[in-house]
């Protein structure tokens, strides 16, 4: 059986294959972190490394280059990611409604942006660390091995910007910036788009705010403005003007 | 050295393929004249699937689209940026201004706002009003007839509204404002400031059966696959090269000089192939600059001859100079009655449809000219960066900072869609003193000598950044929205973008009467040699609060229509 270690490595390297991330549902629950899809609790998710997803987003040849050398690299050890993983499940849990950070894939996504800005190793490595230290010195643990319980006691100190202490500054920059890249990493993720309600990025006909919207907020479109206004109904008609400029089939 | 040269010889070698060398492809071509066109990055196609990031998701980048490789994010289509390896620009005396160079068929075109204005009468005589700068030596008149044919032929959306230093021309239907333009409106109007629908080159109707209407994907900055955007390969290029086949295209080849004749006249350029890194050599009887303003300064600058010998068209010393970018400064705030909001497919066209041209024409001010206000916000996609904070503006309720758990997700929601943001767009006074030039001891990776530049705001333009901010407040007052951040003040230059960075280059050949005094006639044609023209901003006197791009175009066929005619009557 694989071990979590081995996992998050082969996971990193790419040398696992899609689905084949747990053996069993049964060995995925063991696995504190790895979330089970809310839906179907036997069946886990199948999340593919990124060396080994079909990117296609109109990347030049120099760029592809470039992404598929960061493919192959790897910056955080297994015991980073762990720590990531947790911090995940804590800062961004499901909810009734949406699937969590993990679920939508953010460790990945964080193992890959430090990878694309590397600006960001030194402070989430160092980052990682102080939360280590000072989870030993408070707790007698890293923070990945303390109990959940403990680890809010650690995160509660470090949260929230008026309860920062000259002793906890630094880790409440690591928490500001780890919680802003799990937050990106969701809401850009198709689960975390989905949450936020965004409805765009797709082929459709703008013809104004929705009559409710309008209603609730108590604001309407000017009589003379909308007359200037494209009629949707004629858009497919070739245009055609007067020779002073005035639109014939709007 | 050995130089491939091409046995052909063209009527007109154009270098580059933005606007106004698009333009000036399609005219010369379809007149009759056979074509080369020269562009320093690759292909593009924005209905090629492997190039198109149109309609892509936010995770189909491995960065959720950050910029680390295309400086406004993984979908813009620039390929190029502020910096290009291998192509550095430097800078003299500690002075700033950033250099954006978009390397591909179409260049700046291919992502540009679509924000299409027509300079107005007074905007050509400027200096008649505030006695500052110069006057250009034509005016609206003389330019309209161009102005009206480039919106039949490229498609504008707009409204007719009789304002007379905003000309109306031959307008597509605009779309209807979405919910914050609406509050927009409304504050406005308050306030005593005007607002109109915008003005953007984007196909809300049909325009002919070549390309496609707009689907409102908000995404016109990735260049769009139907063609329903103006870019310069997809509305220019391509269908003049399919319907005349008097088009070659020569990707990939960064032309370093102008070659000259005993006579001092041009005779073509010679280009490094950027592929097997060979000098190539193309000869035509009529060579049109189109590279942008500093591109094509580079070029003229960098092409010395016995009879040249500070420059191609630089007797006057004036190429580089008067190099101009327009100012800009922004500001965003929260709108209350925009929290918490119910989402809705909000995209609409690639940029705002409601907007505030410069209405203090006849007011005292402490800075001449003036500037116009671009209106931002909406449900927009989520890309890298959203979330950061996302309960920094929970101070402004009384409500808790920091935390974590599903909160969060309230926070997030809360105030999405709920923040705006107007930025100013405005005119600046062209100075001498504001240039580029030939470093001495720099060379790119083509042995090409590089551009080093030399940039001062003055008090002008730094008044007028003070202006805009005072507005934005009042604007914002009167939507009762909360302004967010501090009044800029005067050690951040009152807020004003650094110059370069609102990506307007004009000025560096500007055009004139007295060749003493300018560097190119009323035709763009050089004063020097006269079968060369300059068909990008390079020749603008000045350049209005309006984005340049519709003007580039105008001029670039009136230039285009004067070189037919000139080779008709054996001129040239």
């Amino acid at each position: 059986m694989m071990n979590r270690r081995e996992s998050i490595k082969r996971l990193i390297l790419g040398t696992l294959s899609a689905g084949l991330f747990f053996p069993s549902a049964a060995e995925a629950k063991k696995h504190r972190g790895f979330s089970i899809s809310p839906t179907d609790p036997d069946k886990p998710i199948a999340r593919v490394p990124y060396v080994e997803r079909k990117w296609d987003y109109g990347r030049t040849p120099e760029e592809k280059k470039r992404d598929e050398l960061l493919f192959t690299q790897r910056f955080f050890d297994d015991h980073e990611l762990s720590t990531i993983e947790v911090l995940c499940d804590h800062i961004l849990p499901a909810s009734d409604t949406a699937e969590s950070a993990v679920d939508a894939g953010v460790t990945e996504f964080i193992a890959f942006i430090v990878l694309d800005m590397p600006s960001l190793q030194t402070r989430l490595r160092g980052g990682i660390m102080w939360l280590d230290g000072f989870s030993k010195k408070r707790h007698g643990d890293m923070f990945a091995r303390i109990s959940p319980s403990k680890q809010i006691i650690v995160l509660d100190e470090i949260a929230y910007p008026d309860k920062i202490t000259p002793a906890t500054e630094q880790g409440g920059r690591f928490f500001r910036e780890i919680r802003n890249l799990i937050l990106t990493g969701y809401y850009t993720s198709e689960i975390g788009v989905k949450d936020l309600g965004f409805q765009g990025n797709t082929a459709n006909i703008w013809d104004g705010v929705p009559p409710e919207v309008l209603a609730e907020h108590g604001v309407d479109y000017e009589p003379e403005w909308l007359a200037k206004c494209v009629n949707q109904n004629r858009r497919a008609e070739i245009a055609e003007w007067d020779s002073e400029g005035n639109l014939l089939n709007n | 050295m050995f130089i491939h040269t091409n046995p052909v010889t063209y009527d007109a070698v154009i270098v580059g393929s933005g606007a106004g060398g698009g333009m000036a492809s399609k005219v010369l071509s379809e007149s009759g004249l056979k074509v080369a066109v020269i562009e320093a990055g690759p292909y593009f196609d924005p209905a090629n699937d492997a190039q198109r990031t149109q309609l892509r998701n936010p995770w189909d980048s491995p960065r959720r689209g950050a910029g680390s490789t295309r400086v406004f994010g993984d979908y813009d289509a620039a390929y190029g940026g502020w910096e290009i390896d291998g192509e550095p620009y430097t800078r003299k005396n500690g002075t700033r201004f950033d250099w954006f160079r978009s390397r591909m068929l179409g260049g700046r075109t291919n992502h540009w706002g679509r924000i299409s204005l027509r300079f107005g009468p007074l905007d050509f005589k400027r200096k008649d009003i505030d006695g500052l700068g110069d006057n250009w030596p034509i005016g609206y008149e003389d330019v309209r007839p161009y102005y009206d044919r480039v919106d039949k032929l490229l498609g504008v959306f707009g409204s007719k509204e009789g304002i007379h230093n905003e000309p109306d021309g031959f307008f597509l239907p605009p779309p209807k404002p979405r919910l914050h333009e609406l509050y927009y409106i409304k504050g406005a109007r308050k306030a005593n400031i005007p607002v109109i629908p915008s003005r953007l080159s984007v196909l809300t109707k049909r325009l002919n059966n070549d390309r496609g209407v707009c689907f409102y994907c908000s995404q016109c900055n990735r260049s769009c696959s139907v063609y329903a955007d103006f870019s310069s390969g997809s509305c220019l290029i391509f269908p003049a090269q399919q319907s005349t086949g008097r088009i070659d295209l020569y990707t990939d080849a960064m032309v370093r000089e102008v070659l000259t004749n005993g006579s001092g006249e041009a005779k073509g350029v010679i280009y490094i192939n950027k592929e097997d890194r060979q000098e190539y050599q193309i000869n035509a009887k009529v060579v049109v600059l189109a590279a942008s303003a500093c591109s094509s300064a580079r070029i003229l600058l960098n092409s010395k001859s016995g009879e040249h010998p500070q420059g191609l068209g630089n007797s006057s010393g004036l190429i580089g100079h008067y190099l101009h970018d327009s100012t800009g400064s922004s500001r965003a705030a929260l709108v209350p009655e925009l929290l918490n909001r119910k989402t809705y497919n909000e995209d609409g066209v690639g940029g705002m449809h409601v907007y505030t041209p410069w209405w203090l024409n006849d007011a005292k001010l402490d800075f001449p000219r003036g500037y116009h206000l671009e209106i931002w916000g909406g449900l927009g996609t989520p890309s890298y960066g959203f979330g950061f904070n996302p309960d920094s503006l929970n101070e402004h309720f009384g409500l808790e900072i920091g935390g974590y758990g599903n909160k969060l997700r309230e926070d997030v929601k809360r105030f999405y869609g709920a923040v705006m943001g107007i930025s100013g767009r405005g005119e600046s006074i062209p100075q001498y003193d504001n240039y580029c030039e030939i470093d001495p001891d720099t060379v790119d990776e083509f042995g090409i000598p590089v551009l080093r530049f030399h940039y001062n705001w003055t008090d002008n333009e730094r008044n007028q950044a003070k202006h805009m901010h005072k507005t934005f407040e009042e604007i914002f007052d009167a939507m009762g929205a909360i302004t967010l951040g501090d009044t800029p003040s005067a050690k951040s230059e009152y807020g004003l973008a650094a110059p370069g960075q609102i990506i307007h280059e004009v000025g560096t050949t500007r055009m004139g009467n007295d060749p003493t005094t300018s560097v190119t006639n009323s035709f763009q044609q050089l004063h020097d040699a006269k079968n060369v023209f300059v068909v990008d901003a390079g020749p603008f006197v000045s350049q209005a609060d309006k984005n340049p791009t519709w003007t580039i175009m105008a001029l670039s066929w009136r230039t285009s229509d004067f070189i037919i005619d000139q080779l008709k009557k054996q001129n040239l």
